[in-house]
């Protein structure tokens, strides 16, 4: 969704500037009594547990419900295995993609002035505002026995719905705004005074591109990566509408999951989604990482 | 170069708009448009009648009335504690604030299967949380309203919190001077400063509340007429090869995102302008 993109821009560029380097002490005019901001905090706290950490630890605590031996067993087992294949594929399919595109629109986009750019970028935003079952349900109508191309790809013996290109497609779709919008706000902001200057002294296009833009937006570029990568291995609606459940063939992870826990292995569903939820965490620290660095570059000679 | 390129656009210096240009719109098409076009050109070739029969079933309507529903109720929960976390991590300090400012971002970067699975067991009969609620949680609206209210979570910190980091405390301090008590400053001063933030949270909560699926699917117990989303109404079509009746469903779903997307974009707008930006 397109606020996942907002709040870590927003989260980096906003910040960069707004902050102060240390929050002064809060005013007693203007600040709340110690027993009201003790409330205040306990309620949000309560909110949070309740509805973050709790259902996050649950996860690791039934994964491990009934032993290490079974943890490990759901992790190794064909079906799991075969399934984080297919998950990888689709990430390592659709995150480059979606990174050659982010650059090329952002290029496009933020270098030079062109009729209809507002246009374009509603139209990147797009697949934002589309539900995941909607995309899973577009490559059907085209891709499908029944679509546009379904009696064509039959006769020739190709396949695309219940089969991996449907799933790669499908989360090429879901995933496809996130690193064009990390890069398109940031390489406007920057203006194009430092490719003319590279230009000017010489440079080709491709090496403006290696050399000045994109060292410039390394941290934003990282950034969309790790966002595109994370909703790639996690998409369940989308890719659930075009996989077929084809154990062992045309499973993901999210998939497998599903799977097991409506065959009641719960320790096995969770020990599988551990593996997710370890992936969460670890993109929520990179994101962290990355917000920080691009918060330092931003302004860096306002960091103590 | 060729000259319609020049007609296209202003001169410029820089090498390389042809070849970015022509793949992202290459790309976009390919991915998104034509894909996208065909949920439009398959409903067309459905009659005008067969349409409204399929989308106005009452099992349908009675989809749209829990989605619709269970997505307002979350997106205002989330208006409330959204504001209230976004408040006390701007204004308060407290032992573990960074990790906790992170983790708001948890519902963005867990998959929706996983919290969809960690959700229903939790509120299940038997789970830590249900078995200690004296009413069915788990396989009822209210399991809907739960997983919805996890998914929207952050939506509301994020618009909130920004603003929030921007307001000036000198207005809040001119307020205080003037005597007003510190509730009359927040209901007159801060509020009506982060009203816009907070709509646009609330907006974007509920659209992604409106096509959310895997995390529902597992805590609703998909009852027709009484737990069933709409998301799963166009999956069950799907799988009875009903693909124009899935379809038709489809396009009302897109046409409300599509609206609710433009009233924020509106929304959006009409504060920049408020702002003088």
């Amino acid at each position: 969704m397109s606020a996942v993109i907002d709040s870590g821009r927003r989260a980096a560029v906003e910040r960069a500037g707004a902050r102060p380097a240390a929050a002064p002490a809060v005013p007693d005019a203007i600040g709340e009594p110690a027993w009201v901001r003790r409330a205040l905090i306990g309620v949000a706290l309560g909110f949070l547990t309740l509805f973050l950490f709790v259902p996050l630890v649950s996860v690791f605590v039934q994964a491990l419900a009934k032993g290490v031996d079974v943890y490990w067993a759901a992790l190794v087992q064909a079906d799991a295995l075969s399934a984080l294949k297919l998950t990888l594929i689709a990430a390592s399919v659709s995150v480059p993609l979606n990174l050659v595109f982010g650059v090329a629109a952002a290029w496009a986009i933020a270098k030079f002035d062109f009729r209809g750019k507002s246009v374009l970028l509603t139209l990147i935003d797009l697949p934002f505002s589309v539900s995941p079952v909607i995309a899973g349900l577009i490559y059907m109508l085209v891709f499908g026995l029944q679509g546009w191309c379904g009696e064509w790809l039959r006769d020739h013996d190709m396949k695309v719905v219940f089969a991996v290109p449907g799933i790669v497609l499908a989360t090429v779709f879901v995933t496809f705004p996130f690193i064009a919008r990390e890069l398109i706000p940031l390489m406007q902001a920057q203006g194009q005074e430092q490719e003319e200057a590279a230009r000017v002294l010489g440079a080709s296009g491709w090496q403006i591109l290696w050399r000045v833009t994109l060292p410039n937006v390394k941290w934003a570029l990282l950034y969309g990566v790790i966002l595109c990568n994370a909703r790639a291995m996690g998409e369940f609606g989308a890719v659930s509408v075009v996989s077929g459940h084809i154990r062992g063939q045309t499973n993901t992870l999210p998939l497998h999951i599903e799977i097991l826990y409506n065959d009641y292995q719960f320790a096995a569903a969770f020990a599988v989604a551990s593996l997710l939820a370890g992936l969460a965490l670890v993109t929520l620290v990179l994101k962290y990482i990355v917000e920080r660095r691009m918060h330092a570059s931003a302004e860096p000679e306002k960091s103590q | 170069m060729s000259s319609h390129a020049l007609l296209l656009r202003r001169h410029s210096v820089l090498p390389g708009f042809n070849l970015s240009l022509g793949f992202a719109l290459l790309y976009l098409c390919f991915v998104v448009l034509i894909p996208l076009s065909a949920v439009f050109l398959k409903t067309f070739t459905a009659s005008w009648d067969t349409f409204v029969a399929t989308v106005t079933a009452p099992r349908v309507v009675a989809s749209y009335r829990l989605t619709f529903g269970a997505s307002l109720l979350a997106a205002l929960v989330n208006g409330v504690f959204g504001l209230l976390v976004a408040w006390v991590l701007v204004r308060y300090r407290f032992a573990g604030k960074r990790i906790v400012d992170a983790l708001v971002d948890l519902p963005f970067a867990l998959p929706t299967a996983v919290a969809g699975i960690a959700l229903t067991s939790l509120y299940a009969a038997n789970g830590w949380i249900g078995s200690r609620l004296p009413f069915k949680v788990a396989y009822t609206p209210l399991g809907v309203f739960v997983a919805l209210t996890f998914i929207g979570l952050p939506f509301v910190v994020r618009t909130v919190q920004p603003v929030l980091e921007d307001l000036q405390r000198e207005l809040e301090e001119a307020a205080a001077t003037l005597g007003a008590s510190r509730l009359q400053t927040f209901a007159y001063v801060v509020f009506p400063a982060l009203a816009p933030a907070l709509l646009t949270g609330f907006a974007l909560a509920f659209a992604r509340a409106l096509g959310e699926y895997g995390s529902v699917i597992f805590i609703a117990g998909n009852m027709p007429m009484i737990s069933e989303i709409t998301s799963l109404l166009i999956i069950t079509k799907l799988e009875q090869y009903d693909y124009a009746g899935a379809t038709a469903i489809a396009v009302v779903m897109l046409v409300s995102a599509f609206a609710l997307l433009l009233l924020i974009n509106l929304l959006q707008a009409w504060v920049r302008r408020r702002q003088g930006r």
